[in-house]
C-alpha cells in the first residue's frame, strides 16, 4: 500500500516508548513506535472544565447524607472530592498520553496511563467518522473525532483536535477507508 | 421516505403494473403479498373482539331466544351496554344502528383491502424494495449484498393456512424488511432468488431454478399440501433437499435443559424458599420469588419446546437453522456473516460430554431463536462429533481438517500443547483454576481464544471479520506485568475477550491480529459467496 501522509509531524515525544528508567523488566505496555501524534495541549484546559464541572456536582452530591444528620458522612464527600482532585491534578499527563498514528492500513490510538490502553483498526472497517464539538471544546478552537466500526466497543475517540485538523483527518480517513473498502 | 422516484425496473406512474404473484418473484416487478394477509395480521384481534361482543351479548342472546322464559335479565337502568341497546330498539333505531354498524365494518375491510393493495415488494438484481401504508407510505430498500440472513417464520395460525413469513434481515438496529405473509411455497422459492441473487451469480441462472414444483389440485390436493408442510421441517425448491447433520434427541434436550445453570439458580431458589419457610412460618419470600421463578420455568420450558424440533443443514447458500413446534423458524445465513463463534460447556454436562454453541451476528432478526432469545444460539445442546460438524457448517474455512486438532485442544485441552500460549505462572492468583487454559491460538483464517476451567468455552474468531483489536492494562494487571486483549465483533452474546496474559503475549497478539485481520479483510469475498 502507498504510504499515507501524515497529517501533522510533530513527534511530541514527552513519554519515548513507555521505558521505566530504573533499569529492571518494566512492567507496562510498550510499543515500538514513537512518532506518535499527539492532541493539542489546548485540549488541556477543556478536559480540566468537564472533570471539575463534573466533580464538582458528584462532591455536592455525596455531601447529602451528611446534610441529612449522618454525622461522619463528610468523610464520603471530602475522599470523593480529593478523588476529582487528583484526577484534575493529572490531567496535563493524561491528555499527553493520548496519541495516534496513522498507519498504512490501520489506525493505531492510544490513550491512559494507569489504565493503558491501545486500539488498532483497520481502515476499511470504518463505517462513519463523526466530529463534535462541545461549549468549551469550542471556545478552545478544538473538536473531537470519533471512529466508528461496526463493533460498539471499538471506542476510538480522538479529543483535542485544532477544527482544521480534525476537518482534515476525516477527510483522510474516509479516503483511505475508500481505497481499502471491506465488507462488514 | 414517501413516494419512490420512478424506478428503471417499474413502469413509471403513480401505480405501476402489478403482475399477479407467481413464483418467480424475483423479476424486478413489483409483487403483492398473500391475500389473506389481513386475516393474519389484524383479522385474528378483530375475531377476537367479535367473541368479546358475544359473550357480552349472551344475555341478550338467550332473551332474544327463550324470550318468555325471562333468564336473569339485568334489572333495567344496569349496565351502559344494555342500556343503550334498549334505547336502540324503545327509540326504533334498528335500522340506523346495523347502518351505523355496516358502514364501520366496510370501512375496515376496505382499510385491510387497501393496505394489502397497497402493501407490494419486488427484487430487483440489486435491491429488496418494500413500499406499503394508506396514509403514511413507507418505502423500504436492503441492498441484497447487505444481507445477513433470511428468515421464514410460521407463526401457528398462519401455518395451518399454509402461509410463512419471509424476514430479510440487514445489519443495524430495526432495519429488517419483513415480508408477511406470503404462500409457504413461495416463500422458499423468494428466499432461494434473493440468496441467488445476493450471490452474485447472474440472472439466467436464477430464472431458471425458480421453476417451483408442480402445483397440487382439487380440495384433496390442496389438503395434502397443508398437511405436509405442516409436517415437513424443511421445504426447499432445491430438488437435493439439505438434510439435518444434526437430530436432537429429545432425552439430551430434556437432561441439558435441567442441567443447566438456570435450573440450578431455580433448584437454590426453590431451597432457600423452603427453608425460609420452615423456618420462619412466613410466606412473604413466595411472592417475593413467585414471579422470577414462573419466569425461569417458562424460559426453561420453551428452550425445550423449541429446540425440540431444531435442525441445522448445509444449503449452498449458507446454514440453515430451523427451530420450533407449533410456530416454526428457520434462518439461513450466508457465509461470512457469523462474526464469532462460541463453544461452551458448564460444570454439570461435563460428564455427558455436552456443548453449546452460540455466534454474534449482525442483524438482529425479530423472531426468536432456541431459549426465546434472537437467533444467536446455534446449537442448544450437542456432543462433540455434532460440535465438529456444526463448526464445520459456521466456519468451514477455520474448521479445516488440519486444524481440527487445534479446536479440539481449545474445548477441552490444558497447557501449551498444540500451539496455544497460556498465561505465565504469575497469573495465578487472578485465574484460580483456569490459568493452563487461559489462552490462545492461531489458525490460519481465525484466533481462537480459550477460557476457562470449570466453565470451558471456546471462542473463535474469524480473522475476516474482526473490527478492530484493543489491548489493555489496569494498574492490577500492571503489577503482574500482565495485560488483557479484546478482540472487537459486532455486539452479541459473546465478548472475545483474554485476561492475564503475559504482557509481551499480550502484545504480540495485538499486532498478531491486527496484522492478520487487516489481510483477511483484503483477501475476502465470502460477501459474493458464488462469484468467483
Amino acid at each position: 500500500m502507498t504510504s499515507t501522509e501524515p497529517l501533522s509531524t510533530e513527534p511530541n515525544g514527552t513519554e519515548p516508548n513507555g521505558t521505566e528508567p530504573n533499569g529492571t523488566e518494566p512492567h507496562r505496555l510498550e510499543r515500538p513506535e514513537t512518532e506518535w501524534l499527539r492532541v493539542s495541549p489546548k485540549y488541556i484546559p477543556v478536559d480540566m472544565v468537564g472533570t471539575f464541572i463534573f466533580g464538582a456536582i458528584v462532591t455536592a452530591v455525596s455531601f447529602v447524607p451528611f446534610w441529612f444528620g449522618w454525622s461522619e458522612g463528610w468523610l464520603v464527600g471530602v475522599g470523593i472530592g480529593a478523588l476529582f482532585l487528583i484526577t484534575l491534578a493529572l490531567t496535563p499527563r493524561r491528555v499527553r498520553a493520548i496519541g495516534y498514528l496513522l498507519r498504512d492500513d490501520d489506525l493505531l490510538f492510544r490513550r491512559g496511563i494507569m489504565f493503558q490502553r491501545f486500539v488498532a483498526v483497520p481502515y476499511g472497517r470504518m463505517q462513519l467518522v463523526d466530529i463534535s464539538r462541545g461549549p468549551v471544546a469550542r471556545a478552545f478552537g478544538l473538536a473531537e473525532l470519533k471512529f466508528v466500526t461496526a463493533a460498539a466497543s471499538s471506542g476510538v475517540l480522538i479529543p483535542g483536535l485544532p477544527f482544521a485538523e480534525a476537518e482534515r483527518l476525516r477527510d483522510h480517513l474516509v479516503a483511505v477507508a475508500e481505497t481499502r473498502r471491506a465488507g462488514l | 421516505m414517501t413516494e419512490p422516484a420512478a424506478t428503471p425496473g417499474a413502469v413509471t406512474g403513480v401505480a405501476p403494473a402489478i403482475v399477479p404473484a407467481a413464483t418467480d418473484f424475483a423479476d424486478g416487478e413489483w409483487h403483492r403479498l398473500h391475500p389473506a394477509t389481513p386475516l393474519f395480521r389484524g383479522g385474528l384481534a378483530f375475531i377476537a373482539i367479535i367473541g368479546v361482543l358475544i359473550v357480552n351479548l349472551r344475555d341478550r342472546f338467550f332473551e332474544l331466544f327463550f324470550g318468555d322464559q325471562q333468564v336473569n335479565l339485568p334489572p333495567t337502568g344496569g349496565d351502559l351496554e344494555s342500556d343503550a341497546l334498549d334505547f336502540i330498539v324503545r327509540e326504533e333505531l334498528v335500522l340506523v344502528a346495523l347502518l351505523v354498524a355496516l358502514g364501520i365494518l366496510m370501512l375496515l375491510i376496505a382499510g385491510f383491502y387497501f393496505s394489502w393493495r397497497l402493501h407490494t415488494f419486488r427484487i430487483t438484481d440489486e435491491v429488496v424494495e418494500v413500499r406499503s401504508g394508506i396514509l403514511f407510505r413507507t418505502n423500504r430498500k436492503a441492498r441484497l449484498d447487505r444481507i445477513q440472513g433470511i428468515n421464514i417464520g410460521r407463526p401457528f395460525v398462519p401455518r395451518l393456512f399454509g402461509a410463512a413469513k419471509l424476514e430479510v434481515t440487514v445489519a443495524g438496529n430495526d432495519a429488517n424488511v419483513p415480508l408477511a405473509y406470503l404462500r409457504g411455497r413461495d416463500a422458499d422459492a423468494l428466499r432461494h432468488d434473493i440468496l441467488l441473487l445476493a450471490s452474485g451469480a447472474r440472472r439466467e441462472t436464477v430464472v431458471n431454478a425458480s421453476a417451483g414444483p408442480g402445483v397440487a389440485t382439487g380440495v384433496s390436493g390442496m389438503l395434502d399440501e397443508r398437511v405436509s408442510e405442516l409436517f415437513a421441517p424443511e421445504l426447499d425448491v432445491d430438488l437435493t433437499a439439505p438434510t439435518s447433520v444434526v437430530r436432537m434427541n429429545p432425552g439430551r434436550l430434556i437432561g441439558s435443559t435441567v442441567l443447566s445453570d438456570t435450573s440450578v439458580v431455580l433448584v437454590v431458589m426453590l431451597i432457600v424458599l423452603g427453608v425460609t419457610i420452615a423456618l420462619t412460618g412466613e410466606f412473604f419470600l413466595l411472592f417475593a420469588m413467585f414471579p422470577a421463578m414462573i419466569g425461569i420455568g417458562g424460559f426453561l420450558i420453551a428452550r425445550i419446546t423449541r429446540s425440540l424440533r431444531y435442525s441445522i443443514a448445509a444449503t449452498p447458500d449458507g446454514v440453515r437453522v430451523g427451530f420450533g413446534l407449533l410456530s416454526t423458524t428457520n434462518e439461513t445465513l450466508p457465509p461470512g456473516r457469523i462474526h464469532s463463534v462460541k463453544v461452551s460447556q458448564p460444570l454439570l454436562w461435563r460428564p455427558s460430554g455436552w456443548w453449546q454453541i452460540a455466534v454474534n451476528r449482525a442483524s438482529r432478526s425479530s423472531q426468536n431463536g432456541a431459549a426465546g432469545q434472537q437467533q444467536t444460539t446455534i446449537l442448544p445442546v450437542g456432543n462433540l462429533d455434532e460440535v465438529r460438524a456444526v463448526l464445520r457448517l459456521l466456519l468451514p474455512e477455520v474448521t479445516a481438517d488440519e486444524n481440527v486438532p487445534v479446536i479440539e485442544l481449545g474445548l477441552a485441552g490444558r497447557g501449551t500443547e498444540g500451539g496455544f500460549t497460556v498465561s505465565p505462572p504469575r497469573a495465578r492468583g487472578l485465574r484460580w483454576f483456569s490459568r493452563a487454559r487461559n489462552g490462545f491460538a492461531f489458525t490460519d483464517t481465525a484466533v481462537l481464544l480459550r477460557t476457562g476451567a470449570i466453565w470451558r468455552s471456546l471462542t473463535i474468531v474469524p480473522l475476516s471479520r474482526a473490527q478492530s483489536v484493543s489491548v489493555h492494562q489496569g494498574p492490577l494487571l500492571r503489577a503482574l506485568r500482565l495485560a488483557s486483549v479484546h478482540v472487537h465483533t459486532v455486539s452479541g452474546p459473546i465478548t472475545p475477550v483474554l485476561g492475564a496474559l503475559d504482557r509481551r503475549d499480550a502484545m504480540r497478539l495485538f499486532d498478531d491480529v491486527a496484522a492478520s485481520a487487516l489481510r483477511a479483510a483484503q483477501s475476502d469475498t465470502s460477501h459474493r459467496w458464488r462469484q468467483q
